[in-house]
């Protein structure tokens, strides 16, 4: 009998398998294909002719589909491929486990047998991985080493990759060790497999672990078991993980016609890598038109001034960026010294701080530097640890440096390695900004890294791209989809050069489209200025001026804007030619060392992770810390804070109680959030003893994790499950949750609709929670403006306590009125705050969201940053009220939604109120009104702020966002002086 | 809330209105929503002047100008839409002056009945001047709506009642068909006879017009092969246009799979009752209960007309009766889950999963909120019901990849295969 041979090939990895007899494997191998899948196949055919000449054989895998396709040959789904080795060779495994390149699998064995891909936006897979280890620049291994050494577990929001970077490079920057770093990132792999695959199912019993990763990684595999609480004999490593699905293949194909190998080879030799990928137009089409190019762009340079010789004063500037590091030194006029840019590779200030000793060095004693300054993420930690004069947000360092280059500039763009900035410049000053969000972070590196990932230096890799013919077009979605366009693309032959030109022109198309959300190119205005180390590559420069089909300035020191911008902050800013910058003398660096050590701070109850660093001479450095009081500083004034307010109002309103009829527990999130009065006040009139679930946390997440169904839905919905959970840990008789199709109506929009999360959640709680039942979970549907229809519902849905109509009416009525009171009371504060604030002369700054977003875990203290930033915070809810009804463009149909139209109106008449809009990820009906509200702050002129929030709890990039807000303000106020 | 004089502004920009002067020089454009019953509706509009023209552009441009015109957290259907609409003027084949659209509201929950306003917003970037109509029974937008008569809405009522059943008939004879291209020239052939039917009062004659439906397929040469029946189930626009669903049916035909694609009448008359739930939930009562209470007799009434007379016919599986929808919908979930397609997502994945389709795609945009509670949601309770039920979701999206859906297709299509 011919031998049965399984190839699998994925989206990383080609994987060979051979069974003899008995399904005795005679040869298995595991391979990465770097996307020459055809080449990879054929080459690791050519090792098993020694086992003879012919063979049946079936193809699995992602990639393996097309080879399959076109080579007709047999396919096995590689799942489907899987199960069938699991039955065979662990008929005893209750689940299995499967991590891929680019997909994550799970199979249910007993119990219902099920099988599971993740969706299409998730993290915890190889790639992921592969990517995490290069934004610590570390090899896979090495991190895997390095986690087994970890002492603490940091949260890293596991939704994808971008997420995940976006909290990973915060706390590399603040000096967080990478051993904790790097288990933290295993453990958001399996965080992402548990709320991403299992969708409600625990995952238990005899669990088979499968895939590449899951087999090499000694750390991934501790996590697992860990989070998993399995013991060795219920947690299965095989040997055979790395090509268990083409042990599998192989079993499949015992239905396969026999072939010589010769013939199998001819087929797959034989493929044409098929011509349907999508073409852009070239870059350039001819050499000259390139050198025309670089010609006009070779004007917007700095002249030099040779350090070694040069004597008399200096101003440094530096860039502590998310990935990079930036440092100028300049001349009074603005002649360069000196530059420096490099990746940070995670450890910022050690770099900065050999630079400084080299630059002290190279000044011999002829150059003093009379100011510095520093800007970027690193700012407060560079400033602290270096004696640095001055800080300065980055959006102003980038704008002072843009202007250097233009007085006319009207429209800034920068694209930098995680992020994209942009601002629209009127009479000299910022008249908007837009940052871009999580989700479409991180374009500027992953060239980078993916040019790494080709064995090249960027240089190389860009250049390549100038003169491609086809340029693929790839999704401009985020990077994590970007990525797997480009595998498809390889995938279907396209060279180096065509991959290269096409991701310059997605990552413009994103910046244009996604970020500045332009229509036309004549939005952005007539005299564009383009920065940031990404413009440096000339690919991604005329892709820019290809679709905006616009002239621009691109600076030489395009990558070292913000921290030219710096160090002419620092000059403006130096009074006098006399003073001596107060920074870290050559001695004291001679001497500079510092340790880090996080920990979590317990200065109140948001329980922040924060990290020390403290420097050779003794001082300490904190960060990580939402407020002032873990910085060990006092806050300077009592903070006017209404989301507080909200919060502990709404925590105390259960009157501790006899138990009387039973105990009703109330959930507090979503709808109940805000009609918590209401319900308490029902509860306990009808003489129920009233039960709130947990504050909420990342932990109460984590505690219901495994029963979320939609992997993509908004982080309220997904915290609601932990609520659930809370409740059912405190025994509570029966847990409450209306179906709410209707909200409040307020008599300020066309129809009063709940999002449809909010008005359903209650079924899909019931649907996925397990322990849930009719008896202990009671969501009747209610409209809450109809008394009479909601006492029956009540009545019906609480049949079991006989309570009495006129009772049920009694109680709903008392409830109304406590949320009256409530509402009273709300406003009654924001009035307070708002006066308050006037008489401080501090700018208020409108929270606006929904009401659920006053829960801490889902703001992630914004309120306090905004305090501690010098703000008064108020929320809609609380102003609402005040402003006139407004028609707007858009369908206006929701009750929470139809507040933010009546707040940002409201805004635009006072000076001092300012808008800030809280969007959860995932929020469809938030697409709708952020563009409305937007429009109408900005019909008025107001700047409009909106910052995404999910399970990220780095502040980081908000941080940033305020602060540029807060400058602009400033200077509009200046302005309307 | 008090209820006094409130200050009230106006922030709305000024938009192009349609006028019915204009309806006679005014070609209107239409998207590629419902490919089985845009044809026959889009004729019945044409003889109260309309002059419509359903568009049928597809590729990366559509997908490119919806990109550029659409917020990246707007659901795909909107993208879909505004690049059709945006690509075909921008192609030189219509003159802008001379130029309007149609979307449909329905005045739900969801993000949909904002489609209208984004696609306003999105001309108003580059043809300012084109109207947008809307085509709804909420009383929206009463300046910019298609005036339609009692008679309009019976005949689109009689319109969708067959393309529901050519859909039918023809995704259950075209995978078996012996020689390729005679269920299209069926098709077709039905289309136009019907066309003619809807200028007579020839289309009220629902029995032979059925009929003749029915014998048409049924004389369609066929073999005698199994194959694997998949249903689709989902958000409406994703369900139905292959725009949206990157040609679904296509693929599943090319997999060797049947077709089941539910009837779009089951979502009118789900529309309908949600109505009338409201007034059982709610109290929301008013006249228009009353109008929906016959509306939903009326059409109900229809629909067991043509389901018996399939049963007679016998060729062909009744399609699903709404009452017994609605009775599976209880198991699952509440029909007071109403916005997007609600509750009629599970109760059609459990009429699938008992009536021989255990195998079901449930298609949805990338980020659909409606889907995450009525569809992934509730797949684990239609599990619970039917354990054979094979439920895959698909999220559609212009980033996903291809591969990446076909391949989870195909692992559902594995799975068939072996419980087949």
């Amino acid at each position: 009998m011919a031998y049965l041979l399984g190839i699998d090939v994925g989206s990383t990895t080609v994987k060979l398998c051979l069974l003899g007899e008995e399904d005795k494997i005679l040869y298995s191998s595991y391979v990465r294909h770097y996307s020459r899948v055809k080449e990879c196949v054929l080459e690791e055919l050519e090792k098993i002719r020694a086992f003879g000449n012919v063979f049946r054989v079936n193809i699995t895998g992602s990639a393996g589909l097309g080879l399959a396709e076109r080579g007709k040959m047999d396919f096995v789904q590689e799942v489907q491929a899987a199960y069938t080795a699991i039955r065979k060779l662990y008929p005893d495994a209750d689940a299995a486990v499967e991590l891929g390149g680019e997909d994550a699998k799970i199979v249910f064995v007993t119990g219902g047998t099920e099988q599971r891909m993740n969706g299409s936006c998730a993290g915890g897979t190889g790639a992921f991985i592969d990517q995490m280890a290069t934004l610590l620049d570390l090899s896979v291994e090495e991190m895997d080493a390095l986690s087994l050494k970890a002492e603490r577990i940091y949260p890293i929001a596991s939704r994808c990759g971008v997420f995940a970077k976006s909290d990973i490079q915060p706390l590399l920057n603040q000096g967080a060790k990478k051993e904790d770093i790097a288990a933290s990132i295993f453990r958001a792999v399996v965080d992402q497999t548990v709320a991403g695959l299992a969708q409600g199912r625990r995952i238990c019993g005899k669990v088979l672990f499968l895939g590449g990763p899951l087999y090499f990684l000694k750390g991934l595999r501790k996590a697992f078991k860990e989070t998993l609480g399995l013991d060795d004999e219920h947690a299965i490593f095989p040997e055979t993980a790395p090509h268990f699905m083409a042990i599998g293949a192989a079993m499949s194909a015992k239905g396969a016609h026999e072939e010589p190998l010769d013939t199998i080879i001819g087929r797959i030799r034989s493929i044409k890598t098929e011509g349907n990928v999508r073409v852009g137009r070239p870059l350039f089409s001819s050499q000259e038109e390139y050198d025309a190019f670089t010609k006009r762009h070779m004007r917007s340079d700095l002249a030099f001034e040779n350090i070694l010789t040069y004597e008399g004063d200096a101003y440094l500037g530096i860039d502590s960026g998310s990935t990079t590091t930036k440092l100028i030194l300049i001349t009074p006029s603005c002649k360069i010294l000196y530059s420096h840019y490099q990746s940070n590779n995670g450890r910022p200030l050690e770099i900065v701080a050999g630079k400084l000793k080299e630059l002290y060095k190279l000044m011999g004693g002829r150059i003093v530097i009379r100011g510095a300054c520093v800007t970027g993420y690193g700012e407060d930690m560079m400033k602290a640890a270096l004696k640095l004069d001055f800080g300065i947000v980055e959006t102003m360092a980038h704008f002072k440096a843009a202007l250097h280059f233009n007085p006319d500039v009207d429209f800034i763009i920068d694209i930098g390695g995680q992020d994209i900035k942009c601002f629209k410049v009127k009479s000299g000053a910022i008249d908007s900004i837009m940052l871009n969000e999580a989700c479409s972070s991180g374009c500027g590196s992953f060239i980078e890294t993916f040019a790494k990932a080709m064995g090249m230096e960027i240089e190389e890799f860009s250049r390549l791209g100038l003169f491609a013919k086809r340029p693929v077009e790839l999704g401009s979605r985020c990077t994590v989809f970007m990525n797997s366009s480009v595998k498809q693309a390889q995938k279907e032959g396209a060279s180096v050069e065509d991959i290269s030109a096409g991701l310059s022109s997605s990552i413009v198309k994103n910046a244009i489209y996604k970020v500045i959300r332009a229509r036309t190119p004549q939005e952005l205005g007539e005299h564009i200025v383009v920065q940031g180390g990404t413009f440096l590559n000339d690919a991604v420069l005329r892709s820019f001026e290809i679709e905006t089909q616009k002239e621009v300035i691109r600076p030489a020191i395009a990558g070292l804007m913000g921290a030219f911008g710096a160090a002419l902050y620092a000059m403006e800013n130096t009074r006098s030619d006399t003073l001596i910058s107060d920074m870290v003398s050559a001695s004291e660096l001679e001497n500079f060392t510092y340790d880090s050590r996080s920990t979590i701070c317990k200065g109140c109850t948001s329980h922040c992770n924060i990290n020390i660093l403290t420097f050779s001479d003794g001082r300490r450095f904190i960060s990580g810390n939402k407020c002032e009081r873990g910085a060990g500083l006092k806050a300077p004034v009592q903070p006017l804070d209404l989301f507080a307010f909200k919060y502990e109002y709404l925590r105390g309103l259960p009157t501790p109680k006899e138990k009387k009829r039973a105990r009703v527990g109330l959930p507090m999130q979503l709808v109940m959030f805000e009609q918590l009065p209401l319900w308490t006040g029902f509860f306990e009139a009808c003489g129920f003893e009233v039960v709130l679930s947990e504050r909420s946390s990342r932990e109460l997440y984590y505690r219901g994790q495994h029963t979320v169904a939609s992997d993509t839905v908004c982080y309220p919905a997904k915290l609601m499950h932990g609520h659930v959970e809370s409740l059912l840990d405190r025994g509570v008789d029966f847990i409450f949750y209306p179906c709410e199709s209707y909200n409040l109506d307020e008599h300020d929009s066309v129809n009063h609709y709940n999002c449809p999360v909010v008005a359903y959640y209650a079924e899909l709680l019931k649907a996925s929670n397990g322990r849930l039942t009719d008896e202990n979970f009671i969501s009747p549907y209610l409209d809450p403006n109809s008394e009479a229809a909601t006492v029956k519902s009540l009545h019906r849905a609480l049949a079991k306590y006989k309570l009495s109509l006129p009772l049920i009416r009694r109680a709903y009525r008392a409830g109304l009125n406590k949320l009256r009171a409530y509402h009273v009371a709300v406003v009654a504060e924001g009035k307070r705050i708002i006066a308050e604030a006037e008489r401080t002369g501090r700018q208020v700054v409108v929270l606006a969201g929904r009401p659920y977003h006053a829960d801490p875990e889902i703001d992630h203290g914004i309120n306090k940053l905004l305090c501690s930033l010098g703000f008064a915070v108020v929320s809609e809810d609380s102003i609402f009220e005040e402003a006139p009804l407004v028609d707007v463009n858009v369908l206006n149909q929701w009750t929470y939604h139809a507040r933010l139209y009546r707040a940002a109106e409201l805004c635009t008449r006072h000076p001092d109120l300012n808008l800030v809009q809280l969007v959860s990820f995932g929020c469809g009906i938030d697409a709708i009104t952020t563009d409305e509200v937007r429009s109408i702050l900005e019909k008025s002129g107001k700047l409009y702020t909106q910052i995404k929030i999910d399970e990220i709890n780095n502040l980081g990039v908000v941080k940033i966002r305020l602060r540029s807000m807060l400058a602009a303000i400033e200077e509009q106020a200046r302005r309307r002086q | 809330m008090s209820k006094e004089k409130r200050e009230r502004v106006d922030l709305r920009e000024k938009h192009p209105v349609f006028t019915p002067e204009m309806k006679k020089d005014y070609i209107i454009l239409a998207p590629d929503m419902l490919p089985w019953h845009f044809g026959l509706l889009t004729h019945i509009l044409a003889k109260d002047g309309y002059n419509i023209e359903i568009l049928h552009s597809d590729g990366r441009q559509v997908i490119d100008e919806g990109l550029r015109h659409v917020h990246n957290d707007t659901c795909f259907p909107a993208l879909c839409v505004i690049g059709q609409y945006l690509d075909a003027l921008k192609s030189g084949r219509y003159d802008p002056d001379k130029t309007a659209v149609l979307i449909t509201q329905t005045g739900g929950g969801c993000r949909a009945s904002n489609y209208l306003p984004l696609i306003r917003k999105a001309l108003k970037a580059e043809f300012p001047q084109v109207p947008v109509l809307s085509l709804n029974f909420s009383g929206l937008e009463r300046d910019s709506g298609l005036k339609l008569t009692l008679s309009d809405i019976i005949k689109f009522a009689y319109a969708i009642f067959y393309g529901d059943l050519i859909m039918t008939c023809f995704n259950r004879t075209k995978p078996y068909a012996c020689s390729e291209g005679t269920c299209e020239k069926v098709r077709e052939e039905l289309f136009s006879w019907l066309y003619a039917a809807f200028d007579t009062k020839k289309y009220r004659n629902l029995r032979s017009n059925a009929l003749r439906i029915l014998q048409a397929f049924a004389a369609v040469p066929v073999t005698g092969e199994k194959k694997i029946k998949v249903g689709i189930v989902g958000e409406i626009y994703v369900k139905y246009s292959p725009l949206g669903n990157s040609h679904l049916e296509e693929f599943l035909l090319s997999e060797g799979c049947e077709p089941v694609v539910p009837a779009l009448m089951d979502f009118i008359l789900y529309c309908v009752v949600n109505n009338l739930n409201d007034a059982k939930l709610y109290g929301k009562r008013s006249i228009s209960t009353l109008l929906f209470r016959l509306a939903y007799r009326f059409l109900y009434g229809k629909q067991k007309k043509i389901n018996a007379l399939m049963k007679k016919h016998g060729r062909f599986e009744p399609m699903h009766d709404f009452e017994e929808l609605r009775r599976l919908a209880d198991k699952v979930i509440s029909q007071g889950v109403k916005m997007g397609e609600g509750w009629l997502i599970p109760a059609e994945m459990a009429a699938l999963a008992t009536s021989g389709t255990e195998n079901i795609v449930c298609a949805q945009p990338f980020g659909c909120l409606p889907n995450h509670i009525a569809g992934k949601g509730a797949a684990k309770r239609v599990k619970e019901l039917c354990p054979n039920a094979n439920i895959v979701p698909v999220d559609f999206d212009p980033s996903a990849t291809k591969v990446n859906q076909e391949n989870r297709i195909k692992l559902m299509l594995a799975n068939a295969r072996e419980n087949m």
